[in-house]
Formats: C-alpha cells, structure tokens, sequence
C-alpha cells in the first residue's frame, strides 16, 4: 500500500516543484535572445513565495465561484499531471484517465477560470474569458484528432499503453501520420498555454490580453495558486507532446537506473522543447485574435492529414 | 405485501388518467388542482420509476410484463401493454424525469394562481405524461398511434398554454404542423411494416424488416428517420423544438425537452434494432452524419442565442446529435459484423440520452425558476442572480458541467463512451467510410469545446457579476418544492457521473435484446470502480477515483496557506474599474459580446445582420445614442422553409381560383370525378 503511493508522491512533488522551474527557464531564454540579463530562474518560486505571504483583496461583488477557481484549477492541474508519463511508463493515475480525462480535466479548469473571469463583474474578465473559451474550442478538435491518431496506432487511450506501444519495435519515430500530429498537437500547445502567436504571457494591461484577463481581479493567496496551476498546465502539456511522440528513456521498471535515466531523458525533451518555444516566441509577433482561427484550422488540418494518412500507411 | 412491476406499471398509468380527471374537477379551485395534480404526478411517476428499475434489475431473461389496460370493443385495437427490457429504461426516464418535474411543478404552478387555469395545466400535463409513458410501453400499433397523436396535441395545447402572447401561438402552430408530417411519416413506415407481418402487435413485428424486399424496408427506414427524427429535432428538421420549447411553461419545456424529443430516440432504437432486422451499411453512415451535424449546428445556433431557454432548446439539438452518433455507429457496427462495439456504442447513446434527460431537465428547471424571479428570458437582463438565488445558481452550475462534458459528471461519461466507440471504430474495416469515425469524433470534440464556451455565457452571464436589472436585483428565491425538483435531477447528474459500471448493469437487459450482448462485466474493472471501453487495455475511466484523488490533493493549498499565509487578511473591494471612480452594471461583458469572436470565426454560416446608428451633434466620437442592431438567422429558415412556405403559399393560391364560390363550377368538378370514376371503374 505504502509503495504504491510512492509513485504518487514523487510524480506530485516533481510536477509541484519543476513546473515553475521550467516557466523561469522559457523566461530566462528569453530575455537571452532579446539581449536582456533576464530574471534568475527560481524567480517564478520566490514570486509564488511572495504572492502566498499577501494579503488578499476580494471583490465585493463576486461569489463564491470565485473563491472556488484557484483551487477547481490548481486540483485540475495536479490531476491531469498525475495521468500523464512523466519518468516512468506507468502514471500513478492511469487507471482512472487517459488523454480523454486528461483534455477533460484541462476543460474543467478552464470552465471554471473562465467563469472566474467573469465573476466580478469587469469589462476585463468578461473579454478575457470569451476569448480563452473561443480560442479553446477551436484548439481542442485539433488536439482530439491528433490524440486519435496515437490513440489508433497504439490501440489505446490510455496514455501509459501509447507509450508502451511506441517503445515496441512497431513504431518507427518518423511515421508520416505522427509527424504531422506533433506539429498540431504542437500549435495546440502554443494556444493552450498562453503563447506568444495566441497570447502574450509578458502582458498585465492590454487590450489583447486573453490569460492574464481573466486573473485581474485574483490576489495573494489565490494569485499564487493560478500562476502554479498555469505553470503546472504548460508543464504537463509539454511533457505530454514529448514523451507521447518521443517515448524515449521513459523507464519501463523501477530500477534507479532507470528512474535516472528516465529523468534526464525528460529534462533533455522538455528543454529542447522549452527552447523551441523561445524561439518561436523570439521570431514571431502575437497574432491578432481573428488571425488565431487561422492558425487552428492549419492545426486541424494538419491533425486530419495525419490521421488520413494512418489509413495509408498501416 | 410485494409489487410486480405490472402491478406498479398499471397503478402508475391509471394515476396519471386519475390526476388528468382530478384536473378537470378542480377547475375552479387552483390550489386543490395543483396539491392534486402534481401530487398525483408525483406518486404515478414513483410507480413508474419503481417498475423500470425492478424490471430492469431482474436482469437478462426476466421475462416481459404483459397485460391489458381494458378490454377495447373496437377490433384491431387491443389496449394492451408490454414491458420489455428497452421500453423498461425508457420507463426509467421519463418516470424519473416526470417524478422531479411534478415535485417541481407543485411550486412553479403557484405562480399561475389567479392568472391562468392550474386545473387546465395539470390536467394537460398529466396526459402528457399518460402518453408519453404509454409510447414506450404499449404493445399494440393502434394504441402507440392514439398515444403517439394525443400527445403531440397535448404538446400543442402546452406549448400554446400562455396563448395571450402572439409568440406562443405561431410556435404551437409551427408545432402543429411539425409533429403531423411526423405523425404521417411514422404512419406510412408502419403501415409498410404491417403490410409485411400481416398483424398489429409489436412483438409479431420483431426483426419483420428481414422478410421485406430492400427497397420497402430503405422506403420504411427513411420515413420513420424523418418521422422521428422531426419528433426528436434532427438538423434539418428542427425547426419547431427552438420556437416551442421557450414559449411552454418551464415545467412543461423541461418535460419536452428532457422527455419528449426522447420519445422520436425510443422509436428510431426501436424500429432501427429491434422491426427493421440487419441494417444496410448506409443506414448507419446517414444516423451517423446526420448525428455530428446536428451536434454541431446545435451548439453553434445555441452560442448566438441570448434567450436562456432558446439557448438550452437548441443544447436539445445538439446533445440528441451526440445521441445519434452513438446509434448511427452501433447501426455500422452491427453491419460490419462486430457485435460487441455495437453493444458499446449503443451503451453509449443510451448512457447520453438519459443523462441528457437528467441534465437538461435540470436546466430547464433552472431556467424555469430564473424566469419565474425575474420575468424574462433574456439573459441580458438577469445578470448577477446567485447572491439572490445561491441554490438555483447551484443546480445550474451542476446542469452546465454535466451538460458540457466535464469530469466528474454524467455528461463526460457518456460522451467518453461515445468516444471509445467511434475511435474503436477506426480499426474495424478497411474502407474509406472508417474516416467516419475519427471525424465524428473530432466534430464531437468540436461540440464539447463549444457547448462549455455556451455554458459558460450561460452561466457566467446570467448568474454572476452585477445585476442588470431591476427585476434581477429583486430577484427571489425558487420555493422549496421547487429546489426539491432541481435538486432531485442534479442527483441523477452525480450519480450516473460517478457509478457508470453499475447503471451499465441496468443496460444489460436492453442490450441482449437489441444486440444480443451484454458488456456490463467487460466494462468495469477494479470492482466496478473503473469504467473501461471493452477491455482495460484500450482505456480506462473513472470518475469516481478522480474526484477522490483530486480532494486528497487539497490538503496541499492548506499546506501551503500555513506554511506562508496564516497572517494574510482578506480584504473586500471594488473590481478595479480600469481608473473610472466607480464600476457599474452596464460595463459588464454581455452574452453577445460574449460569443462575438465565435459569431465572427464562424461567420460564413451565421452571416451576422449587424446595424449600428449613431446620432451625434459635432463629432461622431461623441455620440448623443447610439443603436445597435444585431442578429444571426438559421441557414435552413433561409434556405428550406422561407422558399417552402413560399412554394406552398403559391400553389394555394393558384388552386384558390378551383374555390370561386360559383355552383355551377362545383357542379361540373363534382360530375367530371364521377365520370372519372365510372370510367377508372370500367
């Protein structure tokens, strides 16, 4: 009993304390490439430590819905990591969920955030939810349909079975069809965390802002917990395009080794992916919102090509 | 002392004829009629719900209840009544559902009191209820036609209840039309079936589709798909269900919408799986489009609507959508040779039509008690309820994550069975019509996405920030019977959300019947806590273990709040107002503005009318008013019925000049039939 939750502990500890790791290393890259010394990367912690040590300031005309939407997020957040592969093939949750849960799950903090925008009653928070839900909308058929396309190779939604089934022989890494999954499910990625084509993370006061609008009126306590929980999301969903597409070093026993390995391998993907991110927030300018639809659609598209081409190439 | 379910069955049904006749006893005395009425509902409803489940717990094989209502004089028509396992969970449903509308009603009804006639409302309603229960249960194809025609005049007659407004009656009119080329089509489809079996009882017209030729059973299965389908609001024969739904009183629209539309499901499982016999590959492809298309205009049209109940009238489109696809997919299934997915999709659209029932129940409940406090429709005005109605805005939060799919609710179950199916589907044959399943399944994505974006608005905008209105900031409470309705259905929501393995054994009957299957045992593992998709390997769900999981991560927010934050103060303010003194009420987003960058993605099929004025003195940046004009039309009001009424109003008037009111003319019509007669006789 003891050593099953172990597994849990440690995929919880590790998504608690390396997802604001990574959001200080997409920072730090950053302001590298824009010849800026940048913030350190543990600044994302000590802004975390900062916000908790705050009071808080609660509009009076909002609900309790509210109150309730850091923790719907923060709790949504921590589920769907736990379902994800992270080190090892096995996931301490992959029982309960699978890529369906964890979109799922994404969808209900996102419901709740977006009503948390809404709640206290500002132009702001209204704008920022209409877009996020919008935005939303369009991404995820992308998201679904590039999902079905592992899913139909591997036979399986459950996420630790698509793993297991791209470490066997049978999937070879360049297959057309998961090529162009990954460069959907990549844009997808983009939108869904809050990136520069879609949304520019840097922003706190703008007209075009989607993500911060919606946390305006949060504070304190509550500010911490959906800054955690977004770096949590971005942390998974990262993790999840690279060890679902580059099942690589995911340790298939218990072994430290293994573990070891499994972990290194996992740094080494999420900062090639990191650093793509950064480049590509580097190179490009944000989109204007109806400019976003557009890009969507290339990320269906590109999800139905690949799925059209699983029926020509297995 | 034990009850069968015949006994309950009978007692049920002669309740609700008892409660229609106290109705009309009552007539003058409004209290007694809804104490009586509603009362009576509630208690036929209990039986009802009683005899379903019993039924259906009695497992595979439990044999049919059989028996007659009374002995009719009329030949042909045999007042007769069979329970089997699929009309047993169509019981279930519309007991379960007429059980939490009448409880419900026993407070919403109040509001009519000195206004209208409560024993003409439960009256009518309680023979809705007769009917629609009868439908799913009767035996004999006369007695499913009286049923069939009475209740869609019931619905007429409550549809038109609140007749004093001009929109209440064209959308009883509309509906009056709709639900008799419904009526006719289903008439014709059963009339080719008869011509095949030679007899009027259901059970001789098992699997009879296998002895008729090909072309009259394709003629049958197109005519019940558009009668039906007209009764449940497929795209593009929807048109009726958002005009009528709104206008009803609310107790009455959570009735049709929750219950009603069902009833065309009832009939398209039963012809499809149960008279017609194998489907051809094509019957289950067209179930299939027309599914994801209705799916997603459904929600699309819903997005635009900034009446509440439109807004949830046309949710019924898409959720029915949702529903097809898991029956069109099973038809394909069964085609194709693999019983065991069709079991799985047919579990699926199933599982997605009762929770349907229970969530947009709840909805329209909702709706109904919101309308009730404030006396209107459009979202614009509420705004702001939940500090006035903290209980209401609860059940509809419930209603709005069931109905957009969210874990841990209902809505995500079904559609996750959905899912299973249509992605299993891609493995199982080698033609291109596999392309199907993925591509529903996407559009299927498409619709959860938007359906939680609509929910959103619906929510966001009607229940929290500011009111916008007077009437909202007065805004009361719903009575407790009421709440007691609302609270009833969000149950069901809970439950069917988080016991999927155990409602699955329920399904079991129904599937042996219909496919020959039953997959309860193959879909549960872990002791019936984890929901899979036919076997473990290729997924697994569970609800349940998520929500648990996720509150045993809650004590990490405390951690942290006393590791940090146990010397915070909580203060209350004002949303900041971007440097205006104050923030009022008509700052706030609307629902237009909400699904504005929706209405501009999608523009090529909405092509938004959009009209703005502006009066201004010196400077058009300084406008004395400004009006503005917005509004979205249905492509098939265009397209289909404007250039059909057109037609048919045209050839009227051109058989018009036949009528000149001339006896001479009429004469001669008279003697020219008769020669044509006599010579057809020759």
């Amino acid at each position: 009993m003891i050593a099953d939750l172990i597994p849990l502990l440690a995929q919880t500890a590790l998504l608690l304390f390396l997802a604001p790791l990574l959001s200080g290393l997409i920072k730090k890259g950053k302001a590298r490439l824009q010849n800026r010394r940048g913030a350190p990367v543990w600044q994302p912690y000590l802004d975390l430590a900062k916000f908790l040590r705050k009071d808080m300031v609660i509009s009076e005309h909002a609900s309790w819905i509210f109150r309730a939407t850091p923790y719907v997020l923060f709790l949504t957040a921590l589920s769907a990591g736990l379902i994800v592969p992270l080190v090892t093939v096995q996931t301490p949750l992959g029982l309960f969920g699978g890529a369906l849960a964890l979109v799922g799950l994404l969808a209900l903090g996102r419901f709740f955030l977006a009503l948390g925008g809404l709640d206290p009653g500002s132009a702001f928070g209204g704008m920022g939810s209409s877009r996020e839900m919008t935005i939303a909308a369009l991404a995820e058929p992308a998201m679904m349909l590039a999902i079905f396309t592992v899913a139909t190779t591997a036979g399986s939604t459950n996420l630790s079975e698509i793993v297991r089934a791209g470490q066997g022989s049978g999937w070879t890494l360049f297959q057309p069809s998961h090529a162009l999954a990954f460069a959907a499910m990549f844009i997808v990625l983009l939108a869904e965390t809050g990136r520069v084509p879609v949304d520019n993370p840097a922003t706190h006061l703008e007209l075009t802002m989607i993500h911060e609008a919606m946390m305006l009126e949060y504070s304190g306590r509550y500010l911490a917990l959906m800054e955690w929980s977004a770096a949590i999301k971005q942390f998974v969903l990262m993790a999840l395009l690279a060890n679902l597409f580059f099942p690589v070093g995911l340790a298939a026993s218990a072994t430290p080794a293994a573990l070891a390995a499994g972990l290194l391998f996992l740094a080494a993907k999420l900062l090639l992916l990191a650093g793509t991110v950064v480049l590509i927030e580097f190179t490009n300018a944000k989109l204007r919102l109806f400019r976003v639809p557009d890009l969507l659609s290339v990320a269906f598209m590109l999800a139905t090509l690949g799925l059209v081409s699983t029926f020509l190439f297995l | 002392m034990n009850f069968t379910p015949a006994m309950l069955l009978a007692a049920s049904l002669w309740g609700y004829a008892a409660g229609a006749a106290g109705g009309l006893l009552f007539l003058r005395r409004e209290k007694q009629a809804n104490a009586f009425c509603f009362g009576v509902a509630a208690l036929s409803a209990l039986g009802g719900l009683a005899a379903a489940l019993q039924f259906l717990a009695g497992g595979v094989g439990a044999p049919a209840v059989h028996f007659e209502l009374f002995q009719a004089s009329v030949p042909y028509i045999r007042f007769s009544v069979r329970l089997d396992a699929l009309g047993a969970f169509f019981l279930l449903l519309v007991s379960l559902l007429a059980l939490a509308i009448s409880i419900y009603s026993l407070g919403y009804a109040r509001g009519y009191f000195g206004r209208k006639n409560v024993g003409v409302l439960g009256a009518l309603f309680n023979l809705l209820l007769l009917t629609t229960t009868l439908i799913v249960v009767t035996d004999n194809l006369w007695l499913f036609l009286i049923a069939w025609e009475l209740m869609a005049l019931t619905a007429y007659c409550l549809v038109s209840f609140e007749h004093e407004s001009p929109e209440a009656r064209q959308a009883g009119v509309l509906y009056f039309i709709m639900s008799h080329i419904d009526a006719g089509c289903v008439i014709l489809g059963f009339l080719l079936l008869v011509q095949a079996s030679g007899d009027y009882g259901f059970a001789s017209l098992h699997n009879i589709g296998a002895t008729m030729s090909p072309g009259r059973r394709d003629a049958a299965f197109v005519l019940f798909l558009v009668g039906f389908g007209i009764k449940a609001g497929i795209v593009p024969l929807h048109i009726w269900l958002p005009a009528a739904h709104p206008v009803a009183p609310s107790n009455v629209s959570a009735f049709l919408s929750g219950v009603l539309l069902k009833t065309g499901i009832y009939g398209l499982v039963r012809v499809g799986f149960d008279f017609l016999g194998p489907p051809p590959l094509w019957w289950g492809v067209t179930v299939l489009t027309i599914g994801t298309i209705s799916a997603v205009l459904g929600v699309l049209y819903a997005l635009m609507e900034h009446d509440l109940k439109r807004l949830l009238a046309y949710h019924s489109i898409e959720n029915i959508g949702i529903i097809l696809m898991g029956l069109g997919a099973s038809l394909m299934f069964l085609t194709t040779g693999h019983p065991l997915l069709a079991t799985l999709a047919l579990v699926a659209g199933l599982y997605h039509t009762i929770n349907h029932a229970a969530f947009k129940g709840l909805l329209f409940l909702g709706a109904g008690a919101v309308v009730h406090a404030t006396h209107t429709r459009n979202m614009e005005a509420m705004v702001g309820l939940i500090k006035r109605m903290p209980q209401t805005a609860f059940f509809f939060l419930v209603g709005a994550v069931a109905i957009s799919a969210l874990p841990p609710l209902n809505g995500f179950v079904s559609e996750w069975l959905t899912y299973q199916a249509l992605l299993q589907g891609f493995g199982t044959t080698d033609s291109l019509t596999r392309l199907i399943f993925p591509l529903s399944g996407a559009m299927l994505a498409l619709t959860g996405a938007l359906a939680a974006a609509c929910f959103v608005k619906a929510f966001g905008i009607t229940f929290l920030a500011q009111p916008r209105s007077v009437q909202a900031g007065q805004a009361h409470e719903a009575t407790f019977t009421m709440r007691a309705g609302m609270a009833l259905l969000a149950g069901a929501c809970v439950v069917l959300g988080f016991f999927p393995t155990q409602f699955a054994r329920l399904l079991d009957p129904v599937t042996q019947q219909l496919t020959g299957q039953q997959i309860s045992g193959q879909l549960s593992a872990a002791n019936g806590l984890v929901l899979t998709s036919l076997t473990a390997k290729s997924g697994t769900v569970s609800t349940l273990g998520l929500t648990l999981m996720a509150l045993c991560l809650l004590p990490i927010p405390f951690a942290l709040w006393l590791m940090f934050g146990r010397k915070t103060k909580v203060n209350r303010g004002e949303t900041w107002a971007c440097g205006q003194r104050t923030l009022t009420p008509r700052m706030e987003y609307t629902a237009t503005g909400f699904s504005k960058p929706l209405r501009m993605v999608f523009k090529a099929l909405f092509q938004p009318h959009r009209e703005v004025q502006r009066e201004y003195d010196f400077s058009p940046y300084f406008a004395k008013t400004i009006r503005f004009d917005s509004h979205v039309e249905e492509v098939f009001e265009q397209g289909l019925y404007r250039p059909a009424r057109y037609l048919i109003l045209r050839a009227a008037r051109r058989v018009r000049g036949l009528q000149a009111g001339s006896i001479h003319a009429y004469l001669l019509y008279i003697f020219v039939t008769l020669l044509l007669l006599l010579l057809f006789a020759l």
